[in-house]
């Protein structure tokens, strides 16, 4: 069966690929709106704490033999506290100043962190293996789909959701919600608003790292494979609009799809078509495709 | 710790900053338990800096204010809200991004106490309030949104209401609401400081009152004073 003179097996070959991606992306974009929308600060070193959530992981089984479950929770927590000492340290002497500051800063911290990586393990790949309960693929009738692969969405797609719950439909999401808007009224109605921004980081960067551990048996692990994610992340971030959860998780995977859609009818388009989307939604709807405008 | 005859809120030699410009210059402000007393003076006077620097949201601040017997002046903000102070800020600060419930229960209960009102009280008391529940905050009604700032910090347990400007551009119907409110809120034993514009909405409410100018205090009264007292207002105030 062809579908513009596609084979249907390639079609949805790259249609799971590209699900997976948007994943990664959906999770990444996830943790940038959710920092941005309380500390105000574009964090530029999202991707160098996924890279290094899959390094963590990495170095887990190859120097503890800590296998892929256990790093799966430790790593997030291992990167969660590098985000609070961050924040602790550096972040919170710039929330009064213009947004480049912050995105200075983090740029310089991601710098630091590959360049460490870098110096240590070079940038060739570090093998990862793909956890042996999740190996092998599952004959869905019409493709072979790989274990890890359908793991990668269904983890990720729970992540995004829990979190969405949390925000939107818990107490403590209410907080977050009123913090992004007025931090100073949330605090004099008794609420430990520096506390709330700190463990915010720590939890956005957590779902960074979460996402690396995700990727390490896909994606090759090396210091840079940040690098190559977070530019489309914030093209992802941009059109789903500064902020908005919802905006980010949606748009991450739809994107993620119309990516692999473009490997198959127009290939040499695949690595431009984001930002060709991002350049059309900045022109339509400045503040992207869910945000506020502010 | 505080006893009965603590005052709810005693500064002493209070000074503000807001950034490098010198707002308040030694403000001495005493408020007794179950008083309702009206800080007045013209635009600018420091009235409204008065109510943010006891919540520790100014600048700089020196001296001292002490709630309910304790020192709060080196604290930050969240830490001077648990000593039983509930604000409500000239802007109002409805949250839009929630809906008019989830803004009612966003302040948490105090901890040791539990003087708070119900949410049943307070919706007896805002009946407007308990039909809008699901709306967005910010598509109340001015009037509503006023009284939803008011109504969410009475369920805290604080007993030291700072209330700025509660009356500003409401219709005159509401404004009588509200000043129905504040005698309920009196009798229910709370301690109220309000920063007023509107002189015939606070007059017949407060039990005393204290004249701002040029960040500092110029005059204190008692009520039984007001009409003696009404030349000098005239010249401070215009009114």
């Amino acid at each position: 069966m062809n579908l513009f003179e596609i084979p249907l097996p390639a079609l949805l070959s790259q249609l799971l690929l590209g699900l997976v991606n948007g994943a990664f992306y959906a999770m990444l974009s996830l943790g940038l709106a959710v920092i941005f929308g309380l500390l105000n600060v574009i964090n530029f070193a999202h991707g160098a704490l996924f890279m290094l959530g899959a390094v963590l992981a990495w170095m887990g089984l190859e120097y503890l033999g800590l296998g892929y479950w256990t790093m799966l929770l430790l790593s997030p927590v291992a990167v969660a506290v590098i985000g609070i000492l961050i924040e602790k340290i550096m972040l919170r002497w710039i929330y009064k100043l213009d947004h480049l500051y912050g995105l200075l800063l983090t740029l310089g911290i991601t710098l630091v962190i590959e360049g460490l990586l870098r110096s240590a393990y070079g940038v060739s790949g570090l093998p990862y293996p793909t956890p042996e309960s999740l190996s092998g693929a599952t004959d869905v009738g019409f493709m072979m789909l790989p274990n890890y692969r359908a793991w990668v969405v269904a983890a990720s797609l729970g992540i995004c959701f829990a979190t969405w719950y949390l925000i939107e439909k818990t107490r403590l999401g209410a907080y977050l919600r009123a913090g992004t808007e007025n931090a100073k009224i949330v605090e004099s109605f008794g609420i430990n608003v520096p506390l709330m921004i700190t463990l915010t980081y720590g939890f956005g960067v957590a779902l960074a790292a979460f996402a690396g551990v995700l990727a390490a048996p896909v994606i090759q692990v090396s210091p840079l494979m940040g690098q190559n994610l977070i530019i489309v992340v914030f093209a992802v971030v941009v059109i789903g609009g500064m902020g908005s959860i919802l905006g980010a998780v949606a748009t991450g995977l739809g994107l993620g799809v119309i990516e692999g859609l473009a490997k198959v009818v127009y290939p040499e388009a695949s690595s431009t078509v984001v930002f060709a989307i991002m350049v059309i939604v900045l022109l339509v709807r400045p503040a992207g495709l869910l945000g506020k405008e502010k | 710790m505080s006893t009965n005859n603590t005052p709810a809120l005693e500064i002493k030699g209070l000074q503000a900053w807001y950034g490098e410009s010198h707002i308040l210059h030694g403000i001495d402000l005493t408020v007794n338990r179950g008083e309702v007393v009206t800080l007045l003076g013209r635009n600018g006077a420091g009235r409204t800096t008065t109510l943010r620097a006891i919540m520790g949201l100014t600048g700089a601040r020196k001296g001292s204010i002490k709630v309910n017997g304790n020192e709060t002046i080196g604290l930050p903000t969240h830490k001077i809200a648990h000593y039983g102070i509930g604000y409500c800020p000239e802007e109002r600060a409805i949250f839009s991004s929630l809906s008019c419930e989830e803004n009612l229960l966003l302040p948490p209960q105090l901890k040791g106490t539990d003087s708070g009102m119900s949410e049943a009280e307070i919706y007896d008391m805002f009946p407007n309030l308990k039909e809008r529940r699901q709306s967005q905050g910010t598509r109340l009604s001015g009037g509503e949104q006023q009284m939803l700032a008011v109504a969410r910090i009475l369920r805290t347990g604080a007993n030291l209401l700072l209330l700025d400007e509660i009356s500003e551009g409401l219709a005159p119907v509401i404004v009588q609401a509200l000043a129905r409110m504040i005698r309920m809120l009196k009798e229910k034993g709370y301690t109220v400081v309000m920063v007023e514009q509107n002189f015939r909405f606070a007059a017949p409410l407060a039990d005393r009152f204290y004249v701002m100018e040029h960040g500092s205090i110029v005059e204190r009264f008692d009520a039984s004073e007001l009409q003696a007292k009404m030349p000098v207002l005239h010249e401070l105030l215009g009114v």
